[in-house]
């Protein structure tokens, strides 16, 4: 899987960068506007993540030349900006989805998932580990062929392990994750933990071939038995 | 008062002391030449009968007015010697009327083959009552008519002149500083109404700078302030997943970014109150609040479900209102948000929406807040370290900026939030 950074902010960059080689994705970079057409009028890439503020140019305008080469389904904007106005002509323009500065790594991860799923399984979209199978458009999870229940946070919170295998995902991602952007109460750590509690008894119940670690009692990590 | 209607009230004011003054003068004017007149003919007929009785003797007989206008009776010298002629005002009785009347009556002497003799002639006046009463309508139809006319004449003519005024007033009306609308623009060769143009274009195009100056501020304190967070996390993040690391230390570090996750709140809340306040959320759409509700309770059904917390939807009746979308999605989502976490475990929830009104009580901290300082920045409950103390500040500039209610209420024990929608419903 090859994907390109558009980010003109070199220490961002560098740090989307490292995230995603622990990935095993091929990571290209551009840091403004020219570097960035160079690249994408020559080469294919899986997934593009696009910044809208770029030395000279606009990352809107990028958008619109990717249209029209056919190949702006797979973009990703991350924008500083979350002017509604941008967004939605972001959208409009063929991006597949819009993050707004700043975000949790674990949280581009999951996006960036989704979009090579999209790409990838010709409208299903399916999340496989083990001997589990996540169908993320019915909202079902089946073990070994085997239906279990989840309720819709705790689905939540296992697909975005599932889009994070092996990574550490923190307690204030996952509780950001969850709720949306603005949540800024501390109980629901405690809620957190108690739905964490509850699908790791699922899982063990039925066998699944996953496990949910806890890190330094900071995060959890999903790793596959 | 629509301005046209306002110059009506002023002029029929005007004409309603001008035409009564002047009907006034008119009448003692009239009255006075009326008597003139009869005077003259008064006096003329004398000097006719005085004629006559040169040729006709018997007329000196006549000392009854008996169906004629005068009368004559013979008068001792000396009395004749000092009359003096008068003329006065006095009341007659009248067989065809069967009552008194008013006649002007002319008294003098004469001397006739050495007789003296006094004549009386009379003419009947003008009943003044009758003329009165009459001129009295005259007038009151008058003013009529001319309040009449006016009023045709200021909604046929008048309403063509301000024309201009009107169209600059509804242009003035429905311009969105953010679209980059044209500058208003009026047909009209009036001076008055073309410096009402160019000064509101003038005052459009100070707005519409500031706006813009404000906007990309805001947008650029968020990207400014966004991107070294999106750095700080990210940094973080990869520092955590590195091997060899103690306990204590991922600690801090997990401490480090749930803080500046706290900064990033803080900033997007700063950041969101300052765009609401400067009015940059201007689509609006019709939102049903029902509907809102339900979606936002069902997003939270989780955690409710976790703090045993009994929510009741109680639906009066659908409640819609134009507004845009996302502040009405922040406004609701705060106050249910905020009835959830500040709620105590086992508490209740009720939701109450009627024809104008959203309701939310909640259970929690058994004391009362104080209204007068809950809705401003930064006030939060001490316990509560994670709170922006923003999250009320802000449900409280979207109601300011639709101008509605918010009120506070702590009613049998419970919290309380009201919002009014009624100011959303006036079709003005």
């Amino acid at each position: 899987m090859k994907i390109l950074i558009i980010e003109d902010e070199v220490d961002l960059r560098e740090t989307i960068k490292e995230s995603l080689v622990k990935e095993q994705y091929v990571v290209e970079t551009a840091g403004d506007y020219t570097t960035a057409f160079e690249k994408v009028s020559i080469y294919d890439y899986d997934c593009i993540l696009l910044d809208i503020m770029l030395p000279n140019g606009n990352g809107l305008d990028l958008l619109e030349e990717l249209k029209k080469m056919g190949k702006s389904e797979n973009v990703i904007i991350i924008s500083a900006k979350n002017a509604l106005d941008d967004k939605v002509r972001g959208l409009a323009l063929g991006a597949d989805d819009y993050l707004t500065k700043p975000f949790h790594l674990a949280e581009l991860n999951a996006r960036i998932k989704a979009v090579l799923r999209r790409k990838n399984y010709q409208g299903k979209d399916l999340i496989e580990a083990g001997n589990m199978v996540l169908d993320v458009q019915e909202r079902t999870l089946t073990v070994n062929n085997q239906n279990v229940h989840l309720n819709k946070k705790e689905f939540n919170i296992l697909k975005y392990f599932l889009s994070n295998k092996n990574r550490l995902i923190t307690k204030t991602a996952l509780a950001e994750y969850v709720w949306g952007d603005n949540i800024d109460q501390a109980d629901n750590y405690d809620f957190i933990y108690y739905q964490i509690k509850n699908l790791r008894k699922k899982l063990v119940d039925s066998n699944a071939e996953i496990v949910l670690e806890s890190i330094y009692g900071v995060g959890y990590k999903l790793i596959e038995k | 008062m629509k301005l046209l209607n306002q110059s009506l009230i002023y002029l029929s004011v005007a004409f309603f002391f001008i035409i009564g003054i002047w009907s006034v003068i008119f009448y003692f004017n009239l009255k006075d030449e009326i008597r003139d007149s009869i005077d003259d003919g008064i006096d003329n007929n004398r000097l006719l009968i005085l004629m006559k009785i040169d040729t006709d003797s018997t007329l000196l007989l006549q000392n009854e007015f008996g169906g004629n206008n005068f009368k004559i009776n013979p008068i001792p010298k000396e009395k004749a010697v000092t009359f003096t002629d008068v003329f006065k005002d006095t009341m007659m009785y009248r067989l065809n009327e069967n009552d008194l009347e008013p006649v002007r009556l002319f008294r003098s002497a004469f001397i006739h083959k050495d007789e003296y003799y006094r004549i009386t002639v009379i003419s009947s006046l003008v009943e003044e009552d009758d003329l009165i009463e009459d001129s009295f309508w005259s007038v009151v139809t008058l003013f009529l008519i001319l309040v009449v006319s006016i009023f045709i004449v200021n909604n046929v003519i008048l309403k063509k002149v301000w024309n201009p005024f009107y169209d600059i007033l509804n242009q003035l009306k429905t311009y969105r500083l953010d679209k980059n609308e044209k500058p208003i623009q009026i047909n009209s060769k009036t001076k008055e109404f073309l410096q009402l143009q160019e000064a509101s274009n003038t005052l459009i195009n100070r707005s519409k700078e500031a706006y813009f100056s404000q906007k990309e501020f805001t947008e650029n304190a968020s990207h400014e302030l966004q991107t070294p967070i999106a750095i700080i996390i990210g940094k973080l993040e990869l520092l955590l997943e590195s091997q060899d690391l103690k306990d204590k230390d991922a600690n801090t570090i997990a401490e480090v970014i749930n803080m500046t996750g706290r900064l990033k709140r803080l900033n997007n809340s700063l950041l969101l109150l300052a765009k609401i306040e400067n009015k940059q959320f201007l689509d609006e759409e019709m939102v049903s609040i029902n509907e809102l509700s339900k979606s936002f309770i069902s997003n939270y059904e989780d955690l409710i479900d976790f703090k045993e917390i009994e929510i009741k939807l109680e639906e009066n009746a659908d409640l819609k209102v134009k507004i845009n979308v996302a502040l009405a999605e922040i406004l609701i989502s705060n106050l249910i948000k905020n009835s959830i976490f500040h709620n105590v475990e086992n508490g209740d929830i009720n939701i109450k929406i009627t024809k104008e009104e959203f309701m939310i009580c909640n259970t929690g901290n058994p004391t009362a807040l104080d209204p007068k300082i809950i809705f401003n920045r930064f006030v939060k409950d001490q316990a509560k370290t994670q709170s922006t103390g923003l999250g009320l500040a802000i449900s409280n500039a979207i109601c300011s900026s639709y101008q509605l209610d918010l009120n506070y209420d702590f009613i049998q024990n419970k919290h309380c939030f009201k919002i009014n929608f009624k100011n959303l419903f006036k079709t003005d």
